[in-house]
């Protein structure tokens, strides 16, 4: 079995911040496969199409999975309406997750935003080799970060407006640890804008990025072709497909 | 167990339940959940002579009961889909459907001519999609047009060639006739509907395209209205789809006049969504003891 699609329950469901819900799920065939980077299709109450959300834990021991998710529109809206004890509609898992190298000695996670979530089962596997760089617009904004300090990793908090935190872009803070050397890898997930700038500082410094992309999604397992998004290989284009190509592509392969 | 068997232009389908061109690929990614061989059909992604990448991203955006998209006919081009996909299809026992969209009439003979020369059950001839520039629904819009397309495929290829037919036109009725005049041995349809969505916020259309093809349950009334109307025209069987996502929509659809029917945007819904229609069908066959579906086609009494 590569993914499944059923109903499942929702054991636990915190908010986090403003419109930012945190939903533990208990669905043991799919934790036992799922990795990180992988992400799961939820189908909302009363939506035609299902919802992509990153992977934010993976606990096989419980077979549970937990999301991350702040609310944007109706669905989410909706997925963030169900109550514990009741049921979600899950197609999952989906996609192509990070390449992990238990021999790489130091790591950089990068998270912008609601990007944080799927660094979080690196973070746990990484643990102090890796260093998380999380930037959020605002201090009420911050999510996640008790939970990657347990994981052993170094944490470093960044925020647009400085009210918690250094105050800046998490560009700065990777750029300084870039300069020390020793990175091996460096995966991200984020805006756009963000990700293009961490793969430019991460090819300048010659150090293997990965990064998670977005696109609006139907199928979610490769079939109907609707989340084409631009890559090249070989110097050749090609129009690849977030969620079986991705949704974590090498970040040398996207053409920003 | 009724018996869910129909057959369209000499080909026997175990039962009336098709995936559409476009949202199911080749199966590959649907068989990890379910065996193809349950399906009475499959529909594959609409093919070209060479290689399109399609249009740009975002290619797809809720709406109201239904979705749009404007994916573009991304496909490998003919000659991969012969060699990489068709015979692998062509073990799943089930009826392949190879749908095909070129941009020219040229190009549709010369890719239903390579068709000819395989194993491929049937050629969907698409002369409805509203995600290109050229070809496409163009082809459909008009009763000269579908006609003369359909003449040229129909001298090159023996196998039972279903048209697929526009929504996009003032009468299909009219341009089922003319179709069915040159030939075509069944038709299918609906295709989506021309549609559009803004984002209120950035005054920009959701699709980088502008526009896409609307399809789902929103859809259903108007395909069930076309079908229904198309059956009235013409003495070739007819495959419905559009919005059908139970089998109560199905049988539906095969009283307006379908003799089969394809599933498109409720699979995305739920992936298997193919296979609870067909026990959908069959529930209601048999709670109103019927004994075969074929009983129910163009079963309904207009007032
Ligand atoms: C691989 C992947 C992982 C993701 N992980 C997370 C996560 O962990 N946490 C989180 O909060 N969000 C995540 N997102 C974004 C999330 O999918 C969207 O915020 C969500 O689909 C919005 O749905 P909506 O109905 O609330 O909003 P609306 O804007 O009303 O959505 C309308 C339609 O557009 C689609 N859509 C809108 N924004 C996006 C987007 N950014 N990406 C993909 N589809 C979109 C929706 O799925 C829906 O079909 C992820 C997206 C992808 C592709
Ligand atoms: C993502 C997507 C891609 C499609 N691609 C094709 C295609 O390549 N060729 C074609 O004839 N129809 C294509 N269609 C149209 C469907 O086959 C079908 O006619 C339409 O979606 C109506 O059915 P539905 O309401 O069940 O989705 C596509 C539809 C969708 C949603
Ligand atoms: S969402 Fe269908 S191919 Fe990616």
């Amino acid at each position: 079995m590569k993914y499944t699609q059923g109903k499942y329950q929702v054991l636990e469901k915190k908010a986090l911040a403003k419109d930012i819900f945190s939903i533990v799920i208990l669905c043991p065939e799919i934790a036992e496969i799922a990795v990180p980077g992988q992400f799961v299709h939820i189908l909302p109450q009363g939506c035609t199409l299902r919802r992509p959300i990153s992977i934010c834990d993976i606990d096989r021991e419980k077979g549970t999975l937990r999301i991350v998710f702040i609310v944007k529109g109706d669905g989410t809206k909706n997925i963030a309406a169900v109550n514990e004890g009741s049921l979600i509609d899950m197609l999952a898992p989906l996609g192509h997750g990070f390449t992990l190298d238990k021999s790489f000695k130091k790591v950089v996670l990068v998270g912008g935003g609601i990007g944080t979530p799927p660094m979080l089962p690196l973070a746990k596997i990484y643990g102090e080799k890796a260093a998380v760089i999380s930037g959020f617009r605002s201090a009420e904004a911050v999510i996640l970060q008790e939970d990657f300090k347990k994981t052993g990793a170094e944490t470093i908090l960044c925020t647009d407006d400085g009210t918690t935190g250094i105050k800046g872009f998490v560009t700065q803070p990777l750029k300084e640890l870039l300069e020390q050397g020793s990175i091996e890898a460096v995966y991200a997930c984020g805006p756009m804008p963000m990700l293009k700038n961490i793969a430019a500082l991460a090819d300048s410094a010659n150090v293997y990025c990965e990064v998670s992309l977005e696109e609006r999604m139907g199928c979610g397992i490769g079939a109907c072709l609707v989340c084409a998004c631009k890559t090249k290989k070989d110097g050749e284009e090609h129009f690849a497909h977030v969620c079986k190509n991705g949704p974590v592509f090498n970040a040398k392969e996207v053409i920003w | 167990m009724a018996d869910l068997s129909v057959k369209i232009a000499g080909v026997e389908f175990k039962n009336p339940v098709i995936p559409a061109s476009g949202v199911f690929g080749y199966g590959r990614e649907y068989e990890e959940l379910f065996p193809l061989s349950k399906l009475g059909g499959i529909a594959t992604k609409g093919t070209t002579i060479t290689k399109r990448n399609g249009n740009p991203s975002p290619r797809i955006a809720e709406t109201p009961s239904g979705m749009l998209n404007s994916v573009g006919l991304q496909n490998p081009g003919i000659d991969k889909f012969i060699s990489e996909e068709l015979p692998n299809l062509m073990t799943k026992d089930t009826v392949i459907l190879a749908n095909i969209a070129g941009s020219t009439a040229d190009e549709c003979v010369e890719i239903a001519k390579k068709l000819d020369e395989t194993d491929v059950h049937m050629i969907e001839l698409n002369i409805s999609c509203p995600n290109v520039k050229q070809g496409g629904m163009a082809f459909g819009a008009t009763c000269d047009g579908a006609a003369g397309i359909t003449k040229r495929v129909r001298q090159v290829t023996k196998k039972p060639l279903v048209v697929k037919l526009s929504p996009n036109v003032t009468s299909i009725a009219e341009i089922a006739k003319s179709v069915e005049a040159e030939g075509a041995d069944a038709l299918s349809l609906i295709n989506t509907v021309l549609g559009m969505r803004i984002d209120i916020n950035t005054k920009r259309p959701i699709l980088k395209n502008n526009m896409g093809g609307m399809s789902g349950p929103a859809v259903l009334p108007i395909a069930v209205r076309m079908v229904w109307q198309t059956a009235n025209a013409v003495n070739i069987p007819i495959i419905g789809m559009g919005g059908i996502s139970s089998g109560e929509d199905a049988v539906e659809m095969m009283m307006a006049g379908a003799s089969a029917v394809q599933v498109g945007a409720a699979i995305f819904t739920d992936p298997y969504a193919p296979i609870k229609i067909i026990d959908g069908i069959n529930d209601y066959l048999d709670s109103n003891n019927i004994k075969s579906v074929s009983e129910i086609i163009g079963s309904v009494q207009p007032w």
